[in-house]
């Protein structure tokens, strides 16, 4: 499974969404008369299906001083309807048989179980329920919101690499709310109350803002007809507020330095880039493998296999948002290996790959672990759904159709134009981490 | 689940369970002594090779820990043929996965391939088992690297209590001790005892090695009795004995500038093979490895919020097992979240479980089985565990029974037999200064 449960992605695995499913063509798109979009995928290879519900409301949607609500609202969705009581979601699922879990992201918020087929049935009834029905019982609501805060102890403010994530996306964007942790800032979710939690469900939880994706070992016109009879009675939801937020350019550098309890040194270099709207992001896509997919990629072999001065070393490119997203470089500093230098490296193969065209090796070996990735990923039911969800919540799901053939156009000249165009010093934002001790050791 | 993958791959290795039908698998041994476990999957042009080999940490002594970790990095690292630069671009140019690792028994490789490459792979995966190089050079970068990730491991509670908790439960055996083992012991690791471990442990006979995707039984053993015909029998495998387990009960601290206190609560427990296994699976379920719907959850979780990750898990391995109850909390609630942990264990001893608890219990783990195999990957791992805990390819057909016979009475039994509240070896890493445990 890609996420353990209940858990709010930060960084997005981003490989696992970038290589759309095969058989995209043949996914059956209905939507009812209350706006409820079903997007069905028969796959017979084991007797299991995977139902999941995705809303288009996420951290972006918040308001500045609300951060954490859209995840926090997801975590009091578990806490019962007028028919089912707190918890008892996941009890019913795991007593037969299944597995279900939920995540928030920026963009998004996914509720989703794998179960057999004779019966998947439960879960789709359930989730109709949490559609329309859902308590945000009082008496959880204290509970919850320690356990919030205990999440991003965990995730956040105990782990130096997310920390570091955190500080340098608040400074890389101005007014994009991806500048806003998922999770939220910890005053922010202290101050949350009850009523933030019912506006915003009865803003965005509603059929015409959400999306039914289901995959696997079922006949489709069966299921359209369960599915109809669940959710066609729930009646059509305001019109949430669409948001047009576009972050202006950036004009020069920004650094930001963290320190805080950690062993060795991480650097990151996050670039603003443009998502999959933009003919662009196929060629960001093989850059960032170009760069670092493998250990025969340029950076892996410039800093940590010559020069040995990271680690590890990425490249990540998160074309699947919902708005301009970012190209990032990332690396764990070895011991006495010093920030600065392994920025300069870092610079330098940049410059030449901005100054030089790749090889056609180089670009042929990029685009055929795309390809290989892409029939791999065909594997699991699960992994399938999940990026036919996301290219819904961010473009479309056809997107995903044309995502090879874009793939396989991309030329050296188109690697070295966008390298130019946005892996530029004037448009990045350097994070550091700086490792303290403890005082008390 | 929830706390994620290795609650699964290491608590509920076994509970990996049945089979689809169409898993179909094959057992042969090649003339070699290499056992082959093959199912054929044709829906997709891909295949999944895994290979345990009896290569772990348990065959290295104090004084070289790291010795077995440091040979399976540096599989990759060079062959006759080959350099590191030559295999990784070879893989890479196929989009083509090759991993190592190793825990205390058992070095891995796993092979994730397409089929029109599985010749490229083979042939590989062959030179490796048959020659692998250990190039000076390659050494030296894997030993930083190495020490490097000892440094980092620093940064991960988790992973430092869990050190913690094994050192103190096994202490002056190769289970003790971290498998890439310390900055001190992996400096003092050379080319020779690299060579001469690889050349004695990576052997046919020692090895496991499972093949599932598009490919039949047939040509998978003739070619890989091709590729592999100079890779010739060792020393037999013998079986792990079991380590010495302390059963002293005490508290162990780690100190770090954090914001949890990270709590392990454990002591022994039982091998895979022990007859009260599958009681031990359904009682551990309703205590605290079942997800949302365990006591653990509902009690330090839920009902008082005062973690966000909690669970309890049996680990079975070969010879041995340990019982851990694992959890974050902030430090100002340590206390409390270890008073309750203890309560839940000490009920699991003093009361019966319903029988509405047991029925869920079993529902999951004889429900969840087909989802377990839902990609020739995890069918590929099950099998090999299929064959090394030696459960019979009939494991599949028979779990439903093994966990259905499990009564309230045997729960109560197995708890009293493997739960110590008075024996736990409590770890906290965190700030002690703000954590306050008696």
């Amino acid at each position: 499974m890609i996420s353990p449960r209940r858990l709010q992605l930060l960084i997005v695995p981003f490989l696992l969404f970038l290589f759309a499913p095969a058989h995209a063509a043949q996914v059956q798109e209905f939507i009812l008369d209350n706006g409820l979009k079903v997007l069905l995928l028969e796959d017979h290879k084991s007797p299991a299906v995977t139902f999941q519900v995705w809303y288009r409301v996420g951290g972006r949607d918040e308001k500045d001083g609300k951060s954490g609500l859209a995840h926090f609202l997801e975590h009091m969705l578990f806490k019962g309807t007028a028919t089912t009581g707190p918890e008892e979601y996941s009890r019913i699922i795991a007593k037969n048989g299944g597995r279900s879990n939920a995540f928030t992201t920026s963009d998004m918020t996914v509720y989703f179980a794998t179960m057999s087929r004779d019966k998947i049935h439960i879960q789709l009834d359930l989730e109709a329920d949490r559609m329309a029905n859902a308590l945000l019982g009082d008496t959880y609501f204290e509970p919850e919101k320690k356990v919030i805060q205990e999440e991003r102890r965990m995730r956040t403010d105990d782990n130096p690499g997310s920390a570091l994530y955190e500080i340098a996306a608040s400074v890389a964007y101005t007014i994009h709310p991806y500048r806003r942790p998922v999770v939220g800032w910890m005053e922010d979710i202290q101050s949350l109350t009850r009523q933030d939690l019912v506006d915003f469900y009865k803003l965005y939880y509603a059929p015409n803002n959400a999306v039914i994706v289901m995959i696997g070992d079922f006949n489709s016109d069966e299921m359209l007809s369960k599915i109809k009879a669940a959710y066609g009675k729930i009646p059509r939801g305001p019109e949430p507020p669409k948001l047009t937020l576009v972050e202006p350019s950036q004009r020069g550098e920004k650094r930001v330095t963290l320190k805080k309890e950690a062993e060795l040194p991480i650097l990151m270099l996050f670039h603003h880039a443009p998502n999959l709207h933009s003919p662009d992001s196929f060629a960001l896509d093989l850059l960032s493998i170009v760069l670092a997919g493998g250990k025969s990629s340029r950076l892996y072999q410039e800093l940590v296999y010559q020069k040995r001065l990271v680690r590890g070393i990425d490249a990540d490119y998160s074309a699947v948002s919902k708005d301009a997203t970012g190209f990032s470089i990332s690396a764990q500093l070895l011991p006495g290996a010093q920030p600065a230098n392994v920025e300069q490296q870092i610079d330098r193969s940049l410059d030449k790959v901005k100054a030089e065209l790749v090889s056609e090796r180089e670009l042929q070996k990029a685009k055929n672990q795309v390809e290989a990735a892409f029939i791999f990923a065909q594997d699991s039911i699960f992994g399938q759904a999940m990026k036919l969800g996301y290219y819904e919540m961010v473009g479309g799901w056809r997107l995903v159709d044309s995502y090879l053939d874009n793939m396989r156009k991309v030329t050296r000249e188109d690697l070295r134009r966008v390298a130019q165009k946005y892996l530029q010093r004037d448009n990045r934002t350097v994070g550091t981490l700086i490792p303290t001790k403890a005082k008390t050791q | 689940m929830r706390k994620l993958l290795g609650l699964i791959l290491f608590g509920f290795l076994a509970q990996v369970v049945p089979a689809q039908g169409a898993m179909v698998p094959k057992r042969s041994v090649l003339s070699n002594g290499l056992v082959l476990l093959t199912s054929e999957q044709r829906a997709l042009p891909t295949v999944a090779i895994e290979l345990l080999i009896d290569a772990g940490a348990r065959h290295e002594s104090a004084e070289h820990t790291g010795l077995a970790h440091l040979t399976s990095q540096l599989l990759t690292d060079g062959t006759a043929k080959r350099s590191a630069l030559q295999i990784s671009e070879t893989l890479d140019f196929i989009g083509a996965s090759l991993d190592t690792g190793c825990a205390d028994d058992l070095a891995t490789i796993s092979l994730t391939i397409l089929k029109k490459d599985l010749g490229v792979g083979l042939q590989l995966l062959a030179e490796i088992l048959t020659g692998a190089s250990f190039p000076p050079a390659e050494i030296d970068r894997q030993k930083q690297a190495i020490i490097a990730s000892i440094k980092a491991k620093e940064e991960d509670p988790g992973t430092l209590a869990g050190d913690a908790f094994a050192a103190a439960l096994l202490p002056g055996s190769a289970y003790g001790r971290p498998v890439e083992g310390t900055e001190a012991s992996v400096k003092r690791l050379d080319r020779q005892r690299v060579q001469e471990f690889f050349k004695r442990y990576y052997r046919p006979n020692r090895t496991i090695m499972s093949v599932v995707g598009d490919v039949s039984e047939r040509e998978i053993s003739s070619a890989l009795t091709e590729a592999l015909k100079n890779w010739s029998k060792g020393e037999p495998s013998k079986a792990p004995t079991a380590p010495v387990q302390s059963d002293v009960a005490k508290i162990l601290r780690v100190n770090k500038d954090l914001t949890q206190a990270n709590i392990i609560l454990g002591h022994g427990g039982v091998p895979r093979g022990h007859p009260d296994y599958y009681a031990i699976q359904v009682m551990n379920y309703i205590l605290g490895g079942g997800g949302f719907s365990s006591r653990a959850m509902d009690a330090i979780r839920n009902e008082r919020g005062l973690a966000y990750s909690v669970y309890s898990y049996f680990g079975t391995e070969k010879s041995y097992g340990t019982f851990q109850f694992v959890m974050q909390t902030k430090s100002e609630s340590a206390q409390e979240a270890i008073h309750l942990a203890r309560e839940e264990i000490r009920r699991m001893r003093d009361e019966l479980v319903t029988d509405s608890e047991l029925s869920d219990a079993k529902d999951y783990l004889t429900g969840s089985f087909p989802l377990r195999f839902d990609t020739n990957r995890k069918v590929a791992g099950f099998l090999g565990q299929v064959e090394y805990y030696e459960l019979g390819l009939d494991y599949p057909d028979r779990y439903g029974e093994l966990i259905r016979k499990v009564s309230r009475d045997d729960i109560q039994r197995v708890a009293r037999a493997h739960l110590s509240p008075d024996k736990l070896l409590t770890v906290i890493v965190g700030n002690q200064q703000k954590i306050t445990v008696k």
